[in-house]
């Protein structure tokens, strides 16, 4: 048996609402490689954040828990680094200042001010954003500010990388830009990262493994897919690819025809007593 | 030479700079006249009401008093060291007095202790405003605990604080020798409560409301306590904050006037006050005069606020009005 490098163990999570508790999820349980990239997808508001959060030790789960490296975690840390949807930079510091203050933190007392610049400048470069380092968010644009927030998380060298629809603000086009450089940076640095997404072919074009989430509440692992696709991947040669499409496929037939919301599925899957809470989930799946 | 300074000044940008003088000259005219028509109509036991010639001369007649009142200040403290020097001439180790002027307070002394005192009792509001803002804004309980206190405190009148707050002073602060008059620790007090308020609320709402996610950053980073407050909650409320202060400011300033006309202490107020029981055919004019600078320096202070908030706060985007 391999050691396992990030467990979620039988996580449960529940929220207490004014209307009684909410269960967001039930028994997740999932166990993560070393340097594996694994995306969580599944309809809107199934509780894709709550894993994630619950991994961050922004959450704690109320049964259950996870573990890193042997060790239970219970609150934040930058080990687990997050990358936010919106990428939550400081707006009063430079994008260099943004990325010193986790730096800072970090490697304050390993590092002295020589590396720590040199550090900073490194992870700026590495995702493309050397030039614009004195910028502040306001100055530089939505993609910009979404790689200088992985800068930010990248410098911190976690152990897990977490993030949560990082692409989510962004358009079509930076969107493709920005996904073709985390696949450089993943070839580089081989990071374990779990990915919210809601865009397929972003799960099946950055993936190791594609998690599909079932439909709160008590929303759990649905189904897991491996895509067993060489890398470096090229998404135009992708596109008439066999098993490319095959694995799009198999996640948009579970997303559309097994987790379809329907009123029917809504009014099996709430437990007494819960808020009806989910009633208007608009499928976001691109 | 001059061409070239106006040649990239199209007619568009003429008309809204004339348009940017000229509406408010225009404005400013007419309140003016209809000041000036309607002043006539007034008669009051101290006279005619004035209008804006005769409070014009008023303010110049303040003007001459204030020049004199230096004048013969400046030649009793002349008189008093030609006197001294002479003493010590005929015996060195003569003992010589030195006394300070004590001459009667112009209207321009006026405005400068008002201007001391709303200053002490704004700086000591914040001192206290801004760090219970944060405390409260970070914590819910704390929050919901001080809320209904504050809310109790926040409309009592200055008035109604003027009578306890003399009172306090005199019991607690007995010193022999009193580095600050008690008049000017009752005003700057009265000013520090009733201003403090919209500090405080508008920096527990800014802190309370700063968005969730640089507190999940904060949190990831494992920020301490003063570091988390220092990089990111004081920046992120520090618009919100400004706010507060400016509110504050102004509302200090009001209640000082209010505050030094009912309990007689040295100010603008007393000024007003001193006017109004003089009761001379050119009272009314100089209380008018009055009124003017403490509208006057009322706006500088606001402007002087936001002058600070635009350097200080990092939303330079944010309406500065
Ligand atoms: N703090 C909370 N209190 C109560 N309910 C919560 C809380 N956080 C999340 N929930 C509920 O848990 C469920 C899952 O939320 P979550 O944010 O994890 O969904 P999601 O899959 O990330 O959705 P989206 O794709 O829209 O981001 C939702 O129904 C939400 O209303
Ligand atoms: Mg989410």
């Amino acid at each position: 048996m391999s050691f396992e490098h990030l467990n979620i163990d039988h996580v449960s999570m529940e929220f207490p609402t004014p209307k009684g508790v909410y269960v967001a999820l039930e028994n997740v349980n999932l166990v993560i490689e070393k340097g594996e990239f694994v995306s969580l997808i599944g309809h809107s508001g199934c509780g894709k954040s709550t894993v994630l959060n619950v991994v961050a030790g922004l959450h704690q789960a109320t049964k259950g828990g996870v573990v890193l490296d042997g060790k239970e975690v219970n609150e934040p840390g930058p080990d687990r680094a997050v990358v936010f949807q919106n990428h939550s930079l400081l707006p009063w510091l430079t994008s260099y200042q943004n990325v010193e203050l986790a730096v800072k933190q970090v490697f304050g007392k390993t590092k002295n001010k020589n590396e720590m610049k040199e550090w900073i400048e490194h992870n700026l470069a590495l995702v493309h954003m050397g030039y614009a380092m004195h910028k502040r968010p306001e100055e530089i644009s939505g993609g910009m500010k979404q790689r200088v927030g992985i800068a930010r998380a990248l410098a911190m060298q976690p152990k897990v990388l977490l993030m949560d629809e990082p692409f989510g603000a962004l358009d079509a086009l930076t969107r493709a830009h920005m996904q073709e450089s985390l696949m450089e940076i993943q070839a580089e640095l081989n990071n374990t990262v779990i990915m919210i997404t809601h865009d397929v072919d972003e799960a099946v074009l950055l993936s190791d493994r594609i998690v599909m989430m079932t439909n709160g509440p008590a929303a759990t692992i649905g189904e897991i897919l491996k895509v067993e696709l060489e890398r470096p991947r090229n998404r135009v040669e992708l596109a008439d690819d066999a098993k490319y499409n095959y694995y799009r496929h198999k996640v948009l037939e579970f997303l559309y025809e097994r987790q379809h919301v329907t009123g029917e599925k809504q009014a099996v899957s709430k437990k007494e007593g819960k808020s009806s809470q989910l009633n208007v989930v608009n499928p976001r799946v691109a | 030479m001059y061409a070239s300074v106006f040649k990239n000044i199209t007619s568009e940008d003429l008309k809204a700079m004339i348009r940017a003088l000229l509406l408010p000259l225009i404005a400013m005219s007419i309140f003016l006249g209809v000041w000036s028509a309607s002043a006539a109509q007034v008669q009051t036991s101290l006279g005619q009401l004035p209008g804006p010639a005769d409070v014009y001369k008023q303010a110049s007649n303040l003007y001459d008093e204030h020049i004199a009142e230096r004048d013969k200040e400046a030649a009793f403290y002349a008189r008093q060291e030609e006197r001294n020097a002479k003493k010590l001439e005929a015996n060195a180790d003569a003992e010589i007095k030195v006394r300070s002027y004590t001459g009667k307070a112009t209207f321009f002394d006026q405005i400068i202790t008002s201007l001391i005192t709303v200053f002490t009792g704004f700086m000591i509001a914040s001192l206290i405003a801004i760090p219970i803002g944060i405390v409260t804004g970070l914590s819910n309980g704390l929050y919901q605990a001080i809320n209904p206190i504050v809310q109790l405190l926040k409309p009592v009148s200055p008035l109604a604080w003027l009578p306890i707050v003399t009172m306090i002073v005199s019991a607690v602060y007995v010193t022999d020798d009193p580095m600050f008059s008690k008049s000017y620790v009752t005003s700057a007090i009265t000013v520090t409560l009733c201003c403090m308020w919209p500090t405080l609320i508008n920096t527990a709402v800014g802190v309370s409301t700063m968005d969730k996610d640089l507190n999940n950053v904060s949190k990831v980073l494992r920020l301490g306590w003063l570091t988390n407050i220092y990089k990111i909650v004081l920046p992120s409320s520090m618009p919100m904050i400004f706010t507060g202060l400016r509110l504050s400011l102004s509302i200090g300033w009001m209640v000082l006037i209010a505050a030094e006309m009912l309990a007689q202490n040295p100010g603008l107020g007393k000024f007003v006050w001193d006017e109004f029981q003089n009761g001379s055919s050119n009272s009314l004019g100089r209380i008018i005069v009055a009124v003017i600078a403490i509208g006057l320096i009322g706006f500088m202070l606001d402007r002087t606020m936001l002058l600070l908030q635009r350097r200080f706060s990092w939303d330079k985007t944010a309406v500065l009005r």
